[in-house]
């Protein structure tokens, strides 16, 4: 069946089998390998997505029901092709990542939290990415990362 | 070019220089292997054993070969080479013909035009089996009928010490504490699945790119079972989505080349996260028993202890694995009198072999708890009790090894136990418990403890491994050829930052993708060792190019081509003496934790660490290591456990192994990182590795944290909230 979504500011109509994961439309159909799969079982938020401008675990969705909807993806995030969003920038500069498989989705989970809370604690940073798993960092960097952004537009 | 002494570049060593992968890396453009894509290409899936042992009767291909799209189903009969592989001895088959020893185990792969046919036709091969009684008991096995021509017992060691049948005098007061200590399997458990894309060469070889710790032992196994030249098999380094041991085995390299080789075609596979937990080694669970004897001021007279480590069905690493947890079974003391006996045996459970660690993550439970043991026994202070017998330089190990290098263990204990505790949690949310908030306050008891732990860098025994790296410098662009795996740790921000060290800061510096095409091996991404190996090649490289350009500045071209090697060591004899292993890191952690005894549950509430590194080469990457590999020893004493019920894994996915979360783990605290420069050559700039180190003592840390809590013995990890709430020994 067609669903239209636009994604990342472009437009996108594709004809999908109503049983593909919106992950596998992102990752296979549209060829975004940026957002990845880590458990298949929505334990672990690597495939994360902004779903309508919200964090949405990208396995949990069906293509079909995000039909009309806008999706962001890691590689939508960045204002330009030359500049970081200030997540990533963060992100970057905390050295919040090592092999990095989780972080495009731990960056978008993140920015979410901010936009539902702007200025967060710790402790908020950590219970608010509870649902992204991180085997390398011990997550020590990334809530330093996140708590940095919130400084520096990183809700954007 | 300048001097390179004291200089203290922007650029180079000792900057928290940023990873020249991370902007690909935030942006969603880094490729990992499970990204690979070719034209045409063919995807590929395993049929794996639903038993833990059985006899196959018979394999009936018919259905899936029929099946529209499926373009090749390989059986053992399609290996044209060597049908077995394995780290250290080739015992496990690429593909089960007359047995399967493990739930698991390939029997089959097939090639298709899209992965569900794969999938589908692997679920349409009939195996007939006669199914037989598994053996799970590592104990069992010693005695037990072989499940293998080469035999049950993978290794068995002795280290005897001093005077082995010394005693302890308990009429001068000496003490003696026995104790029994066991660990779970854990698992590796990266975030990126096993995942990699063969394709066919022109000359009739095959190229592999793959998430790997060890190009060259790749190659080397996938040309024996393909029986090709290894010149034709070409490994490349794909984007690895973490490892931890988990990638130093073959899982899918070998089934990849030969569909490949097969069907003529680039064939992909990843693995999903439940085949992951069924493709790849785990972490050794371990029996362990101690006997500690000590003089009444707390001296330790003599250890004995008796290993037990269940390799599951192949050998992997286990003989390595063993080694490492009897030499280092004392822990990081001094122990005049040793008796140490080790067994790594073949049981019909999942195959163990390399996590971080390695060995003697397990036996820091074992001798931490009997340094408690002992402390209370004595009536002394434990953290007094382990700074009158920790080991200095100079001292002997267990081995009869002199320590030649630094070994601050007492500096870094009282480092940790002077750091300051934290208050009490404010809110419930911080209560044991959590979000579920089913914690009263007033429930709560809190314990506090240490540990400490040490571990050997690069390989021993006499298996001098060797690492090799190029450098070509054109037009002030030096181009750097290393076949190590980045698996996540950074290794490719230390290259540029020891290049630029030695040949200045306006040099551009050029990594090439990792590959056995155009370097020798690198060894393997494991035990401490890159920075010390890879680091240490590329910078006598490095050095080899300023010392051309010093002699003659005025070439264009400059090339360099070194093989690294460590101090040479030796094997161990019969007593388990020697000299066996090249340097050492040693780490301690401290852990405050809350327990609501009445529930069993817990919070970390507080983990403070130190560590020595040798010499610091990049603090912000350092510190991540420390964080990461913490966190992953907690983990193991907290929650993570592959739970195995007649020798089927009964939680491989994440819904149901846990590991850490963001809001399980406190912000780690750093008491402090010693630097002394290793003297052995080759360390670069005095660098040791240090990813190990965090992820031996934090866990036992944890864990004795827990038992000063609740006063339970808890001797085994990970614990589980019914070890505590329903313990019979707990006192309402």
């Amino acid at each position: 069946m067609n669903v239209t979504v636009t994604v990342n500011g472009e437009q996108r109509t594709e004809d999908v089998e109503p049983r593909l994961l919106l992950v596998h439309f992102i990752r296979e159909v549209l060829g975004l390998t940026g957002t990845n799969v880590g458990c298949d079982t929505s334990s672990c938020g690597a495939c994360s997505v902004h779903l309508n401008g919200e964090a949405v675990k990208s396995c949990t969705v069906l293509a079909v029901q995000a039909d009309g909807c806008h999706v962001t993806t890691i590689e939508g995030l960045a204002p330009s092709a030359d500049e970081l969003h200030p997540m990533q920038q963060a992100f970057r500069e905390h050295h919040g990542l090592q092999c990095g498989f989780c972080t495009p989705g731990m960056v978008m989970a993140a920015t979410s939290l901010l936009r539902e809370i702007p200025d967060p604690t710790e402790r908020q940073v950590r219970e608010g990415l509870e649902g992204n798993l991180c085997r390398c960092t011990g997550y020590h960097n990334i809530v330093e990362a996140v708590l940095a952004a919130a400084k520096t537009g990183g809700a954007q | 070019m300048s001097t390179v002494t004291g200089r203290r570049d922007r650029r180079g060593v000792g900057t928290g220089a940023a990873r020249p992968d991370g902007i690909p890396k935030v942006t969603g453009e880094f490729a990992y292997s499970s990204d690979l894509w070719e034209a045409g290409m063919l995807w590929g899936a395993t049929l794996r054993s639903p038993h833990p042992s059985a006899r196959i009767i018979s394999i009936d291909t018919t259905a899936a070969v029929a099946m529209p799209g499926v373009r090749a189903v390989l059986t053992a009969d399609d290996v044209p080479g060597r049908p077995t592989y394995g780290l250290e001895v080739p015992d496990q088959p690429v593909f089960a013909s007359d047995v399967v020893r493990y739930v698991g185990e390939p029997i089959a792969a097939v090639a298709a035009d899209h992965y569900d046919i794969a999938r589908r036709a692997a679920a349409a091969i009939v195996v007939t089996y006669d199914v037989l009684d598994p053996l799970l008991d590592p104990e069992a096995s010693l005695t037990a009928e072989p499940l293998h021509p080469d035999g049950n017992v993978f290794r068995h060691m002795v280290i005897r010490h001093g005077d082995p049948d010394a005693v302890g005098d308990p009429a001068a007061g000496d003490i003696v504490v026995e104790g029994t200590y066991e660990v779970g399997m854990q698992d590796q458990a990266p975030l990126g699945t096993e995942s990699g894309l063969a394709k066919p060469t022109a000359d009739g070889g095959v190229e592999l790119r793959i998430g790997t710790q060890w190009l060259h032992v790749d190659r080397d196994q996938i040309a024996a079972s393909l029986d090709l030249d290894p010149d034709l098999v070409q490994v490349e380094l794909a984007g690895v989505g973490g490892a931890f041991g988990a990638r130093e085995d073959v899982s899918l390299q070998i089934h990849l080349c030969l569909l490949a080789k097969r069907t003529g075609r680039p064939v992909k596979m990843i693995y999903g996260r439940e085949e992951s937990f069924l493709g790849h080694v785990h972490r050794h669970p371990a029996r362990m028993w101690f006997r500690h004897t000590a003089k009444a001021d707390g001296t330790l007279v003599k250890v004995e202890a008796k290993l037990l480590f269940d390799g599951g069905a192949y050998c992997s690493s286990s003989p390595a694995v063993l080694a490492n947890a009897t030499c280092f079974a004392g822990g990081p003391y001094k122990i005049p009198n040793a008796v140490v006996e080790g067994s790594a045996v073949r049981t019909n459970n999942p195959p163990c072999g390399a996590m971080r660690g390695f060995g003697s993550v397990q036996v820091c439970f074992g001798h931490e708890g009997q340094m408690d043991k002992l402390a209370a026994a004595l009536g002394m202070d434990p953290v007094e009790l382990r700074l009158k017998n920790a080991l200095a330089p100079g001292d002997r190990l267990i081995t009869g090894q002199r320590l030649d290098g630094a070994a601050p263990v007492a500096a870094l204990i009282e480092a940790v136990a002077a750091s300051p505790l934290p208050g009490e949690v404010d809110g419930p949310m911080g209560l044991p418990g959590g979000p579920g908030r089913t914690t009263q306050a007033g429930d709560v008891r809190r314990g506090v403890a240490l540990a400490v732990g040490f571990k050997n860098l690069m390989f021993s025994e006499g298996y001098d491994d060797s690492a090799a790296a190029k450098i070509r410098l054109f037009d002030g662009v030096a181009t750097v050829s290393t076949a190590c795996a980045e698996v996540g740790q950074g290794f490719v921000t230390l290259v540029h930052q020891i290049v630029h060290e030695v040949l200045g800061d306006d040099i551009e510096v050029v990594l090439n993708t990792a590959s056995t095409t155009d370097v020798g091996s690198a060894g393997s991404t494991s035990a401490s060792r890159q920075t010390w190996m890879s680091g240490g090649a590329v910078k006598l490289a490095a050095d080899d190019i300023k010392a051309q350009v010093d002699l003659d500045p005025d070439r264009a071209e400059y090339l360099a081509d070194v093989v690294h090697q460590h101090t040479p060591t030796t094997p161990l004899d019969e007593n388990g003496q020697g000299e066996p292993h090249v340097s050492f890191t040693f780490a301690c952690h401290r852990a405050v934790v809350d327990v609501d005894p009445e529930l069993g549950v817990l919070r970390l509430v507080d983990l403070v660490t130190s560590q020595e590194v040798g010499k610091i080469l990049n603090p912000v990457q350092l510190l991540g290591q420390l964080e990461g590999g913490a966190a992953q020893g907690a983990g193991l004493a907290l929650m993570e456990e592959i739970v195995l019920e007649g020798g089927h894994i009964k939680n491989p996915s994440f819904t149901d192994y846990l590991i850490p979360t963001s809001f399980d783990l406190p912000e780690l605290r750093v008491a402090a990182i010693i630097e002394e420069p290793e003297p052995h050559l080759g360390a670069p700039f005095g660098a040791k590795g240090v990813g190990e180190a965090p992820t031996i003592s934090s866990g036992a840390a944890v864990i004795a944290a827990i038992r000063a809590a609740t006063g339970l013995e808890l001797p085994r990890v990970p614990v589980r909230p019914s070890d505590i709430a329903l313990s019979p020994d707990r006192t309402p």
